[in-house]
């Protein structure tokens, strides 16, 4: 489950959103970090097959991002940074659209709704309509959606802004859990207190690499103490550009 | 089950759910042309005589003669609505939800015209039954022979909706896609008089009328819905589905 950057790079006509990008995600938990601009948008939307590709490569396993597409959906999970949910459709009408997006259908669908429901504390709302629930919820079916296939990468584009404690830790909690059974996560966020020691960083300015390795072994690289320390020296940035 | 049908099956099923939900779109698609049947046809059926021509094999009434046009018209507004949706759902998300699928794009956006076109032939027949009530004599056989020329037109207007939703930027955008596209397409067809008519009245109209694409769509739906398959009309229609779909689906572009 391990997927391999090299040398990426991405241009908006003369712009250039991502110079020369190589880093490695393997499975566990990893954090994608930049100011505003820094890219990480781009390269979340290579990585989702969103956007083509300009040059460099993008492997999953050895497979090819260019080459397999459709092929490596299949085990891709995507949280969006905006809510893609159909409002006026219940939660157990959007998932059962997606799951059969995936070519799950019938019995096994509906065990794999309930049980991902179950999982994050939703199994009473399965009838309710989307446009109903609170924006904590919906993100949390927004996980539920992404987690429906099983996929063995999973992409999340800031999941937690602007939610309550308790969504955010149930959220980050559940990712984390399956970040230790063996997925590749790749959590792209600007809250820092979200980020452990243990996690691989991969921090992006300008389009480029700045850094890229546990967060505890940057700490030491860096001699710095937190997180935030740590960006603000790698991205010459203020709190508030965070 | 096949995997592939398991994902046509709810492309399609979302579509008819998300229609049934818009109660107002149902309604408008229904009104619209009845409204035409009742109060224009009324109007001119004095001031218009239509003279025996192929597929009618004597003296129709206006009103059944717009009937065709009409049928054409609800399917272009649905196409129209389906693109605008298409629009909402990029804006939305739910287009890269769509895309998430493991499925090929081409798959994915051929499912989404085949639902736009089951819904406009659904809205079709409906508007048909309504119409016998209006002393508009169209034989139950000719809506049998109907339904796979409304679900051409409904996928040939489909992809035209598509490949105008790949153009338009923003939601607001659409409102010009009323102006320059539908009222053009519709008014300049045969489906309101027949062509021989026009070229009575301007010669240069009778030619772009008669080139419109979607006067062969309307010509074509007139003679199924009197039993009768026009070839010409329907080699036309297919050659331009064809074009029109195939350029629609390699240019899609998912993100604006």
């Amino acid at each position: 489950m391990t997927i391999t950057i090299s040398s990426v790079r991405f241009r908006y006509g003369k712009k250039l959103a991502l110079d020369n990008l190589s880093t490695t995600f393997t499975p566990g938990f990893n954090v994608l970090l930049g100011p505003n601009g820094a890219g990480k948008s781009t390269l979340f939307n290579l990585l989702t097959a969103q956007k083509h590709l300009q040059a460099g490569e993008l492997l999953f396993d050895n497979v090819d991002m260019s080459d397999q597409p459709s092929a490596l959906m299949r085990n891709i999970g995507v949280v969006f940074q905006k809510p893609s949910l159909d409002l006026d459709l219940s939660i157990k009408q959007n998932l059962t659209y997606f799951a059969a997006l995936h070519g799950i259908a019938g019995k096994q669908g509906l065990a794999n709704i309930a049980h991902i429901l179950a999982s994050l504390g939703l199994s009473e709302r399965l009838h309710d309509k989307i446009r109903s629930l609170n924006e904590g919820h919906r993100r949390r079916v927004e996980l539920a959606r992404a987690l429906l296939h099983r996929p063995q990468y999973l992409f999340l584009d800031e999941p937690t802004v602007g939610l309550d404690v308790h969504s955010r830790q149930i959220i980050l909690e559940h990712v984390r859990t399956l970040a230790q059974q063996g997925v590749c996560v790749v959590w792209t966020t600007h809250l820092l207190d979200e980020i452990e020691p243990d996690d691989h960083l991969v921090i992006i300015n300008h389009g480029a690499l700045v850094a890229d390795d546990t967060c505890a072994a940057l700490y030491k690289q860096h001699g710095v103490a937190s997180v935030l320390s740590l960006y603000r020296t790698l991205t010459n940035t203020q709190e508030n550009a965070l | 089950m096949n995997a592939y049908w398991i994902t046509f099956q709810a492309i399609i099923t979302r579509e008819i759910l998300r229609f049934f939900q818009q109660r107002s779109r149902l309604f408008s698609a229904l009104v619209r042309p009845l409204l035409w049947l009742v109060v224009f046809a009324a109007g001119f059926r004095s001031a218009l005589g239509v003279s025996i021509m192929p597929p009618y094999d004597s003296y129709i009434l206006y009103q059944e003669y717009i009937v065709p046009g009409l049928c054409g018209m609800i399917v272009l507004f649905n196409a129209m609505q389906s693109s605008l949706s298409m629009v909402y759902d990029r804006e939305m998300g739910s287009m890269k939800v769509l895309l998430m699928s493991p499925a090929p794009k081409s798959f994915l956006l051929f499912a989404k015209l085949c639902g736009g076109a089951l819904l406009s032939l659904l809205q079709v027949v409906m508007f048909i039954f309504i119409s016998y009530a209006l002393d508009v004599e169209i034989p139950l056989s000719g809506l049998l022979y109907s339904i796979p020329t409304i679900f051409l037109t409904a996928f040939f207007l489909g992809s035209l909706g598509l490949i105008l939703a790949n153009h338009i930027k923003q939601l607001e955008n659409f409102a010009g896609v009323m102006n320059f596209v539908i009222f053009p397409m519709f008014f300049m067809s045969s489906a309101l008089y027949p062509l021989w008519k026009i070229q009575e009245g301007s010669l240069w109209l009778y030619w772009i009328c008669k080139y419109n694409p979607f006067t062969f769509n309307v010509e074509m739906i007139r003679f199924s819905l009197y039993g009768q398959y026009s070839v010409e009309n329907i080699t036309i229609v297919a050659a331009l589905t064809l074009l029109t779909a195939s350029f629609a689906i390699a240019t899609f572009k998912p993100k604006k």
